[in-house]
């Protein structure tokens, strides 16, 4: 930067007067304006303004095919009193925390298997991400039908083996349907979490384990000792991105449930999307997207931490 | 650390792993057995079976759907190809099917062109402010469709896009370019500086070094940021749900959910049809692509 900077009035000097556009042309800032303007174009027209725009909806009384008036916090307001919606933030923090959870547990699990030596790893670790690559919806379908009150294969197995004896009304009863959806997206999430978990583990070298082997450390040890305190950092960041997607999760919910029973799974964006969209109260559905903002900072904060942290433990800038 | 110390780490870490066995000669193979092949044939079953689930059913003669008493539902007997050609000849699935098409390579063309010019720019212009704005870019990644979908209704609203396929191929790339510019601004760190620097002293412009040097040689990050982003298009739903209103103009997830949820008791077939055929497309790509799928994904998680 420096350098260019300084030695570009040596060069007009030394060829008198340099024409506008050939100073122009050879600043790079005014370069990168145009390398980075499709990018500020899209981002800005639909990403922040929407952001900003969708802040100031909540404040509005707009309706579909309404210009709203400014009502001040009234929407908030109502929200405050709406026990639908506490409901609706409560299914959200419980479905991503447990959801969460399993799928940490399930996924660093799935990742310590698959980096152990055996045939056809190669073949496995492909096979372990294609829940991850078939649209969440097209899935979700699936489970549907898997979860059918009268034609359900998990509720005929289990009859067949005994266990129960009627089906099982999985997504009419409030826990089941509590349960059923927290299932489908652990089973849609795990694979994120197991691949990007196993190459972070594929980074820490082997001879760590064969040292501590040496000395007698017990797999537990091994594991708590060399492994976690390695593999930290990718948790934090994988997890906070786990938490953020699980936290604004639309399409599981409205493929399976659309909320119900009697709104038992309703998440801030599906009530959102009810009260927004289906009913037209925008600036309604708006204040209970904005109201999802602060968890979300919050999230984004603890990312940002780990990464931090990361760069720290590492003792080198991350360019 | 750079990404690419990572990558190279990781890859010599694959590398040794699969040359030698490492310390696993320590167990027998009955303990192997049960605390390796056992739990993670369980996981396997389960990860799959949803797949297997909906092939199976949607091969399968209507009165074995739903009589599970005489048939074994776990297996077919007489496969029918009814439900898949009723799906693609009866109804308007094909259209569904290249609409989503035409938005995913809409949008996945865009947003590759801008994060390839946004990512040179950080990384190689050093510009005033290119941290901030990588910065930006990575907050943006993080904001979810779920708190912008209200707004950008009246915002597609006012720009007479409701329920165009236009407006999702402008909406995408929203969600498209802050990640493939991380992606591509790990992919442009490893590019030596001096190839650069010698296109510049040969008279080479800022663009000519762009296409003729940098591009050529970031072609595994285009075919990684390429397959994500496709993915994620065809993934997307609330833009979708919320922007297109006729029939003939939905993508394939938003069509399934809402067109063929009739009363019928039969619809199971046609519906699981409409999955498979829907995820198939992504499967077989993934299926050619899986080093360049898994380097996306993890590559944006480290960088």
């Amino acid at each position: 930067m420096s350098t260019v900077q300084t030695s570009m009035p040596a060069q007009a000097a030394a060829a008198g007067e340099p024409s506008f556009w050939s100073r122009l042309s050879g600043n790079r800032n005014w370069a990168a304006f145009w390398f980075m303007l499709p990018t500020a174009a899209f981002l800005i027209l639909f990403l922040a303004y929407p952001l900003g725009l969708g802040v100031w909806m909540s404040f509005t009384d707009e309706r579909i095919g309404r210009a709203g008036a400014f009502v001040g916090i009234e929407n908030y307001q109502w929200l405050w009193d709406d026990s639908i919606f506490w409901l609706s933030v409560f299914n959200t923090l419980l479905y991503t925390l447990i959801a969460s959870a399993i799928k940490f547990a399930i996924g660093l699990y799935l990742a310590l298997l698959l980096n152990r030596h055996m045939p056809f790893k190669a073949v496995i670790r492909s096979i372990v991400l294609i829940p991850f690559i078939v649209p969440t919806v097209l899935s979700a379908i699936a489970f549907w039908w898997i979860y059918d009150s009268q034609f359900s294969i998990i509720s005929w197995s289990l009859i067949k083996l005994g266990v129960i004896h009627s089906n099982i009304n999985f997504l009419g009863d409030s826990t089941w349907a509590r349960a059923s959806v927290i299932f489908a997206n652990v089973w849609r999430g795990v694979p994120f979490v197991a691949i990007t978990l196993l190459a972070g583990l594929q980074t820490v070298s082997p001879s760590l384990y064969e040292a501590a082997t040496l000395d007698g450390a017990t797999n537990w040890q091994r594991f708590r000792f060399i492994t976690y305190p390695l593999l930290t950092p990718i948790i934090a960041v994988v997890m906070t991105f786990s938490v953020l997607f699980t936290f604004t999760d639309f399409q599981l919910i409205w493929a399976l449930t659309r909320g119900g029973p009697v709104n038992a799974t309703h998440l801030m964006a599906t009530l959102s999307y009810q009260r927004g969209i289906i009913s037209g109260r925008l600036g309604e559905g708006a204040a209970i997207a904005t109201a999802m903002i602060p968890f979300l900072v919050a999230a984004i904060a603890i990312s940002w931490f780990g990464m931090q942290r990361r760069k720290w433990q590492q003792g080198s800038n991350n360019d | 650390m750079t990404d690419s110390t990572l990558q190279s780490k990781a890859v010599a870490a694959k590398a040794g792993g699969d040359d030698s066995e490492g310390m696993s000669y320590l167990e027998s193979l009955p303990r192997r057995l049960v605390t390796l092949y056992l739990p993670l044939f369980i996981i396997l079953v389960v990860l799959l079976f949803p797949f297997y689930w909906m092939v199976l059913t949607s091969i399968k003669p209507d009165e074995q759907l739903i009589d599970m008493e005489k048939f074994n539902p776990f297996w077919v007997i007489h496969p029918t190809f009814k439900h898949i050609s009723k799906l693609l000849f009866e109804t308007q699935y094909p259209r569904w099917l290249w609409n989503t098409m035409y938005v995913a390579v809409g949008a996945t063309f865009l947003s590759i062109v801008a994060s390839v010019l946004s990512a040179y720019a950080i990384t190689r212009l050093r510009f005033k402010g290119a941290e901030a704005v990588g910065v930006l870019i990575f907050f943006a990644y993080l904001v979810p469709p779920s708190i912008l979908f209200i707004p950008l209704a009246s915002v597609i609203q006012a720009y007479g896009l409701f329920d165009s396929p236009l407006s999702l191929i402008l909406v995408y790339p929203t969600l498209l370019i802050p990640f493939s510019t991380w992606l591509l601004m790990g992919y442009f760190k490893t590019i030596p500086y001096e190839l650069e620097e010698c296109a510049l002293i040969d008279g080479a412009s800022r663009w000519q070094i762009l296409v003729k040097i940098i591009v050529p040689l970031a072609v595994p990050g285009l075919i990684s940021a390429f397959i994500f982003s496709f993915t994620l298009c065809w993934n997307e739903f609330i833009y979708a749900l919320t922007f297109l209103q006729s029939t003939p103009n939905k993508t394939v997830p938003v069509a399934i959910v809402n067109e063929f949820v009739d009363g019928d008791i039969y619809k199971w077939g046609s519906l699981m049809a409409g999955a498979l055929v829907g995820s198939l497309p992504l499967v077989i790509l993934y299926a050619f692509f899986v080093e360049h799928y898994v380097s996306a994904m993890t590559g944006a998680v480290k960088e």
